[in-house]
Parts: C-alpha cells; sequence; structure tokens
C-alpha cells in the first residue's frame, strides 16, 4: 500500500466525519425548535419556523449525503484505487454551497422548502426575492456538481479495477459462482449508477429553474418539474442509507468474527435495487391527479417491491451475524445494530404510505416524517453516528462504558419514541409543515419535544464524546 | 378508516420486529455454531422473502381495486361541478354549500403555487385530498355521507401563510 496516497484520503474522511457529526446536532436542535414552536413552547413566528424547516431539510440531506460519501469512500477505497483529491473537491464544493444555501435562507429569507417545489422559489410574496431563491438553488447545484465529481471518481476507479459495471455488481458470479465481489463494492456501484443519474436530473431541473427566475418568459411545466425534483430527491436521500449501511457491511464482521458473506439472492437483490431505485419516485405523486394512471399503479406496486430485497437480506443477516456469535458490545457494534432496526422499522409505514388508498388520507400528514425520521434518524445518521464512533476508536472495538450504554439507550428509545409521535400525529391527520397547529394538536408536539430533547442530549453526548478522538491525533501529529 | 388500518399493522410489525431484535440480542453474547446459525440463517431470509412477497401480492392487488382518480366523463345526472383554486394564501371555491348523499366532482387547480386540497371531516380526520398545482386540474369526485361543517386544509407548503389557509365546506341534507 502506497502510505502517501492513503493518508490524506484518511483524513478525509475523518474531516467528513467530523463536519457530519456538527452538522447533525445542529439540524436536530433545529428540529427541537421547529417542534416546541409547533407545541407553543417557543415564541418563533412563521417567517422563522419555516427558514428552519428549509434549513432542517436540506441540511439533513446534504449531511447524509456527506455522511454516507465518508462511510462510501473509506470503504470502498479498501479495494479500489480512489484518489484523495475527489473527496477533498466535493468538500470544497460541498461547503461553499452550504454558505450560499445558509446566505438565501437566513439572510435572504428564502424558505420554500428543501424541495424547492417549483414555482414557489420564485414567488416568495415578498418573504424573499429572487437572489435568495438563486443563492438556496446555486447553492443546491453545487453541493450536486461535487457529490458528482466524488461518483465520477468511484465510477473511474471500480471500471479500473473490475473491467465494468455488471463485474463490479457481481452478475459473473450468479453465473459462475465464482469471484464474487465484496459487499461493499456491489453496494457502491449501485450508488454510484444510480446517484450519477439522480444529480444529472437535479442539474437539470436546478438550472431550468435558476433561469426561470430571471427570465419568467421560459416557463416549465408544473408538473414536468415536480416528476424531476422528486426523482431525484428520492434518489438522492436513498442512496445515503445504501452508502452508510456499508458500515455495518464492513464493521460489524470485526464484533462478530463472522464475514459478511456475498451470495446469489444478496447479487440479485442489489441489481434490481439499481432499477427500481430510479422508477419509484411516482410514489411521491400519488395525489397528483393528473399524472398518467400507469405511473401511479407503477408508483404502488414498486413501492413494495423495491425497498424489501436490500432490506430483507441485510436485516436477516444482520440478525444471524450476531445470533450467538459472542459479539463484542460497545458503543459503535451497538449503534450499528440499532440503525439496521430503525431502518427496518421505517420501511414498514413508508410501504403502508404508498398504498394509494392509504396516500390518499395520510399525504403530507405528519406521518411521512413519521417513517423517514425511522429509516433517516434511527437508521442513516445511527449508521453515521456509528461509523463516526468507529474512526473515532481508531477502528477498534473498545469497551462499553455505563455512560455510553445510557446515551445509547436514551438516543434509541428518544429517537423511536420522537418518530412514533409523528406516526401518531399522521393518524390523526395532522398535517406536516404546518408553523401553527390547531389547539387539539398542540399535546402531541409538546411530547414530542420531550423526546426530541432526549435524542439531542444524547446524540450530543455521542457525537462530542467522538470528535475528541477523531481531532485528538491530529494535534500531535 | 384507512388511518386506524395503517397504524395498527405499522405498530404490530414493528413491534413483531423489535421482538425479533431483543431476542437475537439476548442471545447475542453466547457462543453457537457457526455453521448452524449460517444455515439457519439462509432458511429465515427464505421465510422472510416468501412471507412478505405471499402476504404483499393480494395487498397491492386488492387496494389496486379502489383508485381514488377520476376516469371518463360522469354521465349521471346530479353530479355538482365545483370548482375550487388555491392563491396564496386562501382558496377560491365557486360553491360551498353541498347536497350529502350527490357525487360532487372537485376541478381542482391553482392560480400560483402548489398547494394541497384536503376535505377534513367533523371530526378533523382526512377524507379525501388532492393536489391542487397551476395549470393542471386534478379532478376529484367525492360523495358526502353525512351533513355538517367540512374543512379544506392547504396539504402542501405554499410560504409563509401555509398554515392559514383554511376554509369550509357546508354539506347539508336536502
Ligand atoms: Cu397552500
Amino acid at each position: 500500500m502506497n502510505m502517501q496516497k492513503e493518508m490524506p484520503a484518511v483524513g478525509a474522511v475523518k474531516v467528513y466525519a467530523a463536519i457530519s457529526g456538527v452538522v447533525i446536532l445542529l439540524m436536530m436542535l433545529f428540529g427541537l425548535v421547529m417542534r416546541m414552536t409547533q407545541g407553543q413552547m417557543l415564541p418563533i413566528e412563521p417567517e422563522l419556523f419555516y427558514q428552519l424547516m428549509t434549513a432542517h431539510g436540506i441540511g439533513m440531506v446534504a449531511i447524509a449525503g456527506l455522511g454516507g460519501s465518508a462511510v462510501m469512500w473509506h470503504f470502498l477505497g479498501k479495494y479500489v484505487n480512489l484518489r484523495a483529491g475527489f473527496a477533498w473537491a466535493n468538500l470544497a464544493f460541498f461547503l461553499a454551497g452550504v454558505v450560499l444555501v445558509l446566505g438565501g435562507i437566513f439572510l435572504g429569507g428564502f424558505a420554500a422548502a428543501w424541495t424547492f417545489l417549483y414555482p414557489l422559489p420564485a414567488n416568495g410574496m415578498g418573504q424573499w426575492g429572487k437572489h435568495a431563491a438563486a443563492a438556496y438553488m446555486g447553492g443546491v447545484l453545487l453541493v450536486g456538481v461535487g457529490m458528482l465529481l466524488f461518483y465520477l471518481e468511484s465510477a473511474r476507479a471500480i471500471m479500473q479495477k473490475y473491467g465494468s459495471f455488471a463485474r463490479a455488481l457481481g452478475w459473473h458470479f450468479l453465473r459462475s459462482g465464482q469471484d464474487a465481489p465484496p459487499a461493499t463494492v456491489i453496494a457502491s456501484t449501485v450508488v454510484t449508477i444510480i446517484n450519477i443519474i439522480a444529480i444529472l436530473i437535479g442539474a437539470v431541473i436546478l438550472t431550468m429553474m435558476l433561469v426561470n427566475l430571471y427570465v419568467p418568459e421560459i416557463a416549465i411545466h408544473p408538473l414536468l418539474a415536480k416528476n424531476l425534483i422528486f426523482l431525484f430527491g428520492h434518489v438522492f436521500i436513498n442512496s445515503t442509507i445504501y452508502m452508510a449501511v456499508i458500515a455495518v457491511y464492513e464493521i460489524l464482521p470485526k464484533y462478530t468474527g463472522r464475514p459478511w458473506n456475498v451470495y446469489k439472492p444478496f447479487v440479485w437483490a442489489w441489481s434490481a435495487t439499481c432499477l427500481m431505485v430510479l422508477t419509484v419516485y411516482p410514489h411521491h405523486l400519488l395525489m397528483d391527479y393528473a399524472q398518467p394512471l400507469w405511473m401511479h399503479i407503477m408508483g404502488q406496486i414498486i413501492s413494495y417491491t423495491s425497498s424489501l430485497p436490500v432490506l430483507a437480506l441485510t436485516l436477516t443477516a444482520t440478525l444471524g451475524s450476531i445470533y450467538r456469535s459472542n459479539i463484542k458490545w460497545d458503543l459503535t457494534s451497538a449503534l450499528l445494530v440499532l440503525s439496521i432496526f430503525g431502518w427496518s422499522a421505517g420501511v414498514i409505514p413508508a410501504v403502508i404510505d404508498g398504498t394509494i388508498a392509504v396516500n390518499q388520507v395520510m399525504h403530507n400528514t405528519l406521518w411521512v416524517p413519521g417513517h423517514f425520521h425511522l429509516y433517516l434518524l434511527l437508521g442513516c445518521v445511527t449508521m453515521i453516528l456509528g461509523f463516526t464512533n468507529w474512526i473515532a476508536n481508531k477502528e477498534k472495538a473498545v469497551g462499553f462504558s455505563g455512560l455510553e450504554k445510557a446515551m445509547l439507550w436514551t438516543f434509541a428509545c428518544s429517537a423511536f419514541a420522537y418518530a412514533l409521535m409523528f406516526l401518531l400525529s399522521g393518524q390523526a391527520s395532522v398535517p406536516r409543515r404546518w408553523a401553527v397547529h390547531l389547539p387539539e394538536w398542540l399535546v402531541y408536539s409538546q411530547i414530542a419535544s420531550l423526546f426530541a430533547a432526549g435524542v439531542v442530549i444524547s446524540a450530543m453526548t455521542i457525537i462530542v464524546r467522538a470528535m475528541g478522538g477523531i481531532i485528538r491525533p491530529a494535534r500531535q501529529a | 378508516m384507512y388511518q386506524q388500518v395503517a397504524w395498527m399493522v405499522s405498530i404490530v410489525l414493528i413491534a413483531l420486529l423489535a421482538i425479533a431484535f431483543f431476542y437475537v440480542v439476548r442471545q447475542s453474547s453466547r457462543e453457537g455454531n457457526g455453521a448452524a446459525v449460517a444455515a439457519a440463517t439462509g432458511r429465515w431470509r427464505g421465510r422472510l422473502l416468501w412471507g412478505v412477497t405471499l402476504l404483499c401480492i393480494p395487498v397491492v392487488a386488492y387496494t389496486l381495486t379502489e383508485l381514488p382518480y377520476a376516469r371518463g366523463a360522469i354521465a349521471n345526472l346530479g353530479t355538482v361541478e365545483v370548482q375550487a383554486k388555491g392563491y396564496q394564501w386562501y382558496w377560491e371555491i365557486s360553491q360551498t354549500e353541498l347536497p350529502v348523499g350527490k357525487p360532487i366532482e372537485f376541478q381542482v387547480t391553482s392560480a400560483d403555487v402548489n398547494h394541497g386540497f384536503a376535505i377534513y371531516d367533523t371530526d378533523m380526520k382526512i377524507v379525501t385530498q388532492t393536489q391542487a398545482m397551476p395549470g393542471v386540474t386534478n379532478v376529484l369526485r367525492h360523495t358526502f355521507e353525512k351533513p355538517g361543517t367540512y374543512k379544506i386544509l392547504c396539504l402542501e407548503y405554499c410560504g409563509v401563510a401555509h398554515h392559514s389557509m383554511m376554509t369550509e365546506l357546508h354539506v347539508v341534507a336536502q
């Protein structure tokens, strides 16, 4: 191994992990403030609420992307030759984009939600102007460009080592049963393919909307815009989990002594996912009655089929790998196992909401953040925290202190209960994205705020302690 | 109705999942035969995949039989046509007093940005909804079964006064 090549990449992964920790914590605080505002426990005006909502949404999506790519970069780099410059370039674009996004939101007043649904960014009704909207959308575009460079580099490196995507996906293994690529390479290849497509589509719609901001005569069809935005948004956020789960594939075997084997259904499932993730997004448009009927039906059917294969395999493999394995429990292994629970649990209400008849009474209620907080907060973010802790402990299993156990349980129970409060509210028809709730809904937000506080306190303890571990050796060096 | 079904099914399945995790984690500190566990894992994987498949096929097929999308023109006389248009931040509805028991056709659109047209019943539960999109008319058909004051709430975020975009429908017996 070439040390000079390796060291900067390890440095980049540490910086990614550190930034992810800090941003996750800040975004969690925004979440707490929003729930307290909805519970009328904080005197925040709707203007600021919707700015925080926009920042929380885009911030969490972007940081899940950055944290997930830290996991992917770190482990994929053990199999293929990734050039560290691309990790740093991605980070530079990311930071430049974040500055623009935050400026657009908190200086320019932009608050069109992270999904920037056309034509809301151009219709701020005096709360924000077109420059603020341009700063936000330009910032998102910059983050996307950085990510695109990152995936183009992973695509190049995978091709260099495996010759084709088909081999990196393990298709030859389906026929011959020989030379299966590692699970990390299969997952990374799927994410590389789908995210290059998704980011290009995102860049197209963002560019169209930026042009439209300054030349309103060049209009976009709102339904086409919505299709493109959700295709991009769904694939991108889905990919964050597919990148972060690599931490489970790579780290858990170090604790159980049981390797994460690649077998034929695993190869099948990931290749199927590659196609289905790109075609599942119409389940976001089930209430757009003007959308063609076949897209609605496809949306429901693929909702059921797309999430289940990889999940069922990862779930059974995780449980099978820890069952009577004499696993060494510490904060890292506990977070990783917890994350598979969160991901699996979140898929259940998500698939149910992908049913058209259910969506008709659940769409855009708090049911939606209910399921995605299960698989993003208790799934994706938990995977990233597990990975961060692993890096902080210099990639070794360590002991499980009393404080860590207490914080893990606080985090697990609070995050779970927090997401359940969303589901319960959605079941009671409470809308999502409302700054001011009706009197009969206040109690849900007030109880949820309590659990949000539990999440913030436990996550802060976990993140701050991990930060210490990440930063310390850098100072000595 | 579907709200309760969705909630109950979710809670039961999540509880089963939690039980599986608790059971396995409790067993995790013992040392077992790796090959036997791997074989058992393979069997559970098969059961889960087959179980989920066999469960989902009838559910998907059944739920696809009653879709809310209006197809073709309504032939029967007596259908009430209502135009609903969203604005930042109010609703313009051609007729807000509606008969009970008659099919109503809401032709929903928007004058500016995307809004969500959701009908809440007297218990503040959603009965049906569609999107209100500029340049597009979404046709929502619904027959009110009970008289009373229903509310329209905006369910697509549309700017700073989104949450105050509410109006009422009065459904009366005739
Ligand atoms: Cu609205």
